[in-house]
């Protein structure tokens, strides 16, 4: 059974369609690439994946469960939006890494205020950051763990900002461009480490502009244009052999690599 | 005679710290409480507290001394601050604190509106309540944008608790005062600006220790 079920996801802002008749579905273990032009809508996909935008129309299912489920007119409550946004993690295009906390506190902070919140921080407050720390070395970042975010550079950060989303242990990761803000020297070691969660078989969404990594990485491709899905499926297929006329405008303007 | 001065600006410096200690301990955190007010989803909520901002912070802080010392008494019929020097002390606490956590208010609303929406989203993704994310996340970096501006205020309140004798509270100036029609002296009310300058200096190097201590993230 499908990890995550996306049916038929309507998002407009006013009078601006943002997001029409979107559907996909993924499998636990698998990378999805999301490609397109920019405004195509692929933030907002994301966001409303993670309930920072609310649909106006369609389904959100992981694991069978429907999360969200715009037919059935519910407001949600703070909490209950809380424990649905625990399936999923974002990544963003800047970092967003709390400033006043080092790379460890960054990474440690939503799981030890969980924990306080359960009552269970003095149990857990070890291992919490020996997981913290763990996941700093996994993305090659032993030697910068107590250093602040401004102490660091792009490529670091972000790969901090990586570190801090798996502390929660999301069933599903979403990257929105997460080179996008990156020197082009700094984005090999960004990269390199998606490429490593996806060996081990992580579940994620991967926005990008990377077009060779995408093609590389994702069990499956996504491109989208003016809000809806133009094309989707093999990743080799749909870059090397696009079908459709707007899919092969858009990668004439990338070099595929 | 320099003694005898001295003892008498320090008990009237007394009176000035004391509106001063306890002014900041009230208007600080109302002055959160009320940027909050004034940016609630709530119109209800907000548009009063805006109201009262704009009040408060559009009429001199004179004016609202005399209104809240005379007027219950003389619209309400009722005295409440009673005759006596804590009513007094009392009735210019209460114009004080609200004077101040106004324009407080208005600083913190600064601050609070220049933090990027990404850190509160990055807060939010990572199952943070509401509450978490500005208390743990927000509120620090706000103080960091915040210390300059609020340390202005501050400075400027040192000062103006001296405008409390319009009501009747003995702060330093007027003890400094009395002097002149006692003793047809002027030199004590020099002697009560070194008293501000002193306090003022020491004010603003502890800013400086504040900002440097915030100094470590950027
Ligand atoms: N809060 C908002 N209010 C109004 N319009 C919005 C809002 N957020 C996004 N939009 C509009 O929605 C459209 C899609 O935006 P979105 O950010 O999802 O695109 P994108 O595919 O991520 O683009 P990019 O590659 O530039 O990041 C754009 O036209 C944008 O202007
Ligand atoms: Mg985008």
């Amino acid at each position: 059974m499908a990890l995550l079920e996306v049916l038929n996801i309507e998002k407009h802002f006013g009078a601006t369609r943002v997001l029409e008749d979107i559907s996909f579905s993924m499998e636990k273990g698998q990378a999805v690439s999301i490609i397109g032009s920019s405004g195509s809508g692929k933030t907002t996909l994301l966001r409303c994946l993670n309930f920072l935008e609310r649909p106006n129309g369609g389904q959100i299912k992981v694991g069978g469960e429907v999360l969200f489920d715009a037919a059935a007119g519910k407001q949600f409550s703070d909490a209950e939006i809380r424990q649905k946004r625990l399936h999923f993690g974002l990544v963003f295009q800047s970092f967003n890494l709390f400033p006043q906390y080092t790379a460890l506190q960054n990474v440690c902070l939503a799981p030890r205020l969980a924990a306080k919140e359960k009552g269970t921080l003095r149990q857990e407050e070890v291992e919490i950051r020996e997981r913290g720390q763990m996941l700093l070395e996994q993305m090659g970042l032993s030697d910068r763990m107590g250093n602040y975010p401004h102490q660091l550079s792009g490529g670091q950060c972000q790969r901090v900002a990586i570190a801090r989303a798996l502390a929660m242990q999301p069933d599903i990761l979403c990257f929105d461009e997460p080179t996008s803000a990156l020197d082009p020297e700094l984005t090999g070691e960004v990269l390199k480490v998606i490429r490593s969660l996806a060996e081990a078989h992580t579940t994620m969404i991967i926005v990008t502009h990377e077009m060779a990594f995408a093609r590389d990485v994702a069990d499956y491709l996504i491109f989208m244009d003016g809000g809806r899905i133009v094309e989707a499926g093999d990743p080799h297929a749909v870059i090397d052999n696009p079908q459709e006329e707007r899919t092969k405008q858009f990668l004439a303007r990338y070099s595929a690599g | 005679m320099f003694a005898e001065v001295t003892l008498s600006l320090l008990a009237g410096f007394g009176m000035t710290l004391k509106l001063f200690v306890l002014t900041l301990v009230i208007a600080l955190p109302l002055g959160l409480f009320i940027s909050f007010g004034s940016m609630s989803r709530l119109a209800a909520v907000r548009y009063p507290i805006r109201l009262l901002i704009w009040v408060i912070r559009g009429t001199p802080l004179l004016l609202q001394l005399l209104i809240f010392y005379y007027g219950p008494g003389i619209i309400l019929g009722n005295n409440i601050w009673g005759s006596g020097d804590e009513g007094r002390f009392a009735a210019a606490l209460v114009a004080f604190a609200l004077n101040y956590s106004c324009y407080f208010s208005e600083i913190f609303r600064g601050g609070i509106q220049s933090i990027p929406k990404g850190q509160y989203e990055a807060g939010y993704v990572l199952g943070m309540t509401r509450g978490q994310v500005f208390w743990q996340i927000i509120l620090l970096q706000v103080i960091k944008r915040i210390v300059p501006p609020i340390s202005n205020e501050i400075i400027t309140l040192v000062k103006d608790t001296s405008l409390a004798r319009v009501i009747a509270v003995y702060e330093i100036i007027w003890s400094g005062q009395a002097f002149i029609k006692s003793a047809g002296i002027i030199w004590p009310l020099f002697y009560t600006g070194v008293f501000y300058l002193v306090f003022s200096g020491l004010l603003t190097v502890l800013f400086h220790m504040i900002e440097k201590k915030l100094d470590y993230f950027k």
